[in-house]
């Protein structure tokens, strides 16, 4: 699925929308090669100033958790409710906690 | 949290899982089961609507080269760029299910999918440009604001940035319109004789009546569609007919009338016969649209060979160089934001995100 017929790979494009903002996925595109990728994703995504920085970066590079792994690779941290501060009980007059 | 997620119920089959999804309006992702047909009937909806958005900036693009004023011809070649952007965020989407941006595009030249109907229709003045911002892409705005609920994720979020730059497109046109019917009884003619060209396949946009729509019910079981055509068109109609007061022009439709009752217009029938007749390909632009699509694709086949040549060129130049490749495209990367953003902070925090 990452090489089109067209021999162009595919790329995930990421855009910080202002300073102080992580970079968000924002969606793909093809492209020949990085350069072009950067180029494109530019003219496709961010047309109303939508970013002040891009990241551009080949699909296939992405190592991603897959849904049959979800259950037990998640799991970790569903039973650990003590990790959330609404797990203690404080009394209501005991200020500034 | 995890638990809240009601996909990761353990014990559930992959048809549970997805129908628990569905009801409790979360979104499907890509690497989630779908049933087969949910997948076909994604990228059949999703890729007529990617092709639309490219076919559609023929009509208007027809018009670049004589809009009257610097100002007009900037925004509606920022309206075709749009179009093409709006192609292009739905090509990717569609590709999430598994499709190729190219073999769908070689379907749409040889006629094997479809686009929307209304684009087979010619733009005889400029007042059509104005027409086709205030009616045609409000009949669009009304059809895709729900989509932006569809079912599935990349579809839903492709048309909430669509959404978003529509209302652009609308509101140039109606201020085209205004700034028209504002000068002579000629230009004043000029728009009538438009809104009476587009009144009516602007509601055939909707698609037949829902009499006529067999798979309406699956696609609102599944979320991807949230109202029925005929629902949608009598919205659009309820919203079309006071700007149309406003702007001081008739809708071509006799028999429209305020139905106290229902608080709606009640409005005339298209003629089905007229859409299944653009449809089947006897529209008046059909065969022109998808040939200019085609020219387009072949002239620029060589475009294409050229930057592949020059990427592999600057790969194999950058592998008999210094370093590998991979630590050449993190150098490029890396320079290139730095140069948008002077922020030595951005390599460290992509090596953290791994």
């Amino acid at each position: 699925m990452t090489e089109s017929k067209a021999g162009w790979p595919l790329y995930e494009v990421f855009v910080r929308p202002r300073r102080g903002l992580n970079h968000v996925h924002v969606g793909s595109l093809h492209a020949a090669d990085d350069r072009m990728a950067l180029l494109a994703a530019r003219d496709l995504y961010t047309r109303r100033n939508e970013g002040v920085s891009l990241w551009v970066v080949r699909s296939d590079a992405i190592t991603a958790s897959t849904p049959d792994e979800r259950d037990p690779f998640f799991a970790p941290s569903g039973d650990k409710v003590y990790r959330h501060p609404t797990f203690y009980d404080i009394p209501e007059d005991v200020p500034h906690i | 949290m995890v638990t809240a997620e009601v996909a990761e119920r353990p014990g559930a089959s992959p048809e549970e899982a997805f129908e628990a999804v569905i009801a409790a309006e979360q979104r499907i992702e890509p690497r989630d089961w779908m049933p087969d047909a949910y997948r076909a009937t994604l990228v059949r909806q999703i890729a007529q609507h990617a092709h639309s958005e490219i076919i559609g900036m023929q009509p208007e693009g027809n018009w670049l080269t004589r809009a009257p004023s610097l100002r007009r011809k900037a925004i509606l070649l920022a309206k075709a760029q749009d179009e093409a952007g709006h192609g292009l965020y739905l090509y990717a989407a569609a590709e999430t299910l598994g499709v190729d941006r190219a073999e769908l595009t070689e379907k749409l030249i040889s006629g094997r999918q479809k686009y929307s109907s209304i684009f087979n229709y010619p733009t005889l003045t400029f007042a059509d440009v104005g027409v086709i911002g205030w009616l045609v892409d409000g009949a669009a705005i009304c059809n895709q604001v729900p989509l932006c609920r569809c079912s599935y994720g990349p579809y839903a979020r492709a048309m909430v940035r669509i959404c978003k730059e529509e209302s652009f497109h609308q509101r140039q046109g109606y201020e085209l319109l205004m700034t028209l019917m504002r000068g002579t009884e000629a230009q004043r003619r000029m728009v009538q004789d438009a809104v009476d060209r587009w009144w009516w396949p602007s509601l055939m946009m909707f698609g037949p009546s829902d009499a006529a729509s067999p798979n309406t019910a699956r696609s609102m079981a599944w979320r991807i569609k949230r109202h029925t055509n005929d629902e949608l068109r009598q919205r659009f109609v309820d919203m079309t007919v006071p700007q149309a007061e406003h702007l001081g022009v008739t809708l071509p439709d006799p028999g429209m009338s305020w139905n106290e009752e229902r608080g709606s217009w009640d409005f005339g029938e298209p003629d089905w016969s007229e859409l299944n007749r653009v449809i089947q390909g006897q529209g008046p632009c059909n065969a022109q649209r998808v040939d200019r699509r085609r020219a387009a694709h072949e002239e620029g086949a060589w475009v294409r060979e050229a930057a592949t040549a020059y990427a592999e060129k600057r790969r194999a130049e950058a592998g008999a160089s210094a370093g590998t490749d991979a630590s050449t495209r993190t150098h490029a990367a890396t320079a290139t934001n730095a140069a948008a953003e002077p922020d030595a902070g951005t390599k460290t925090e992509q090596e953290n995100g791994k």
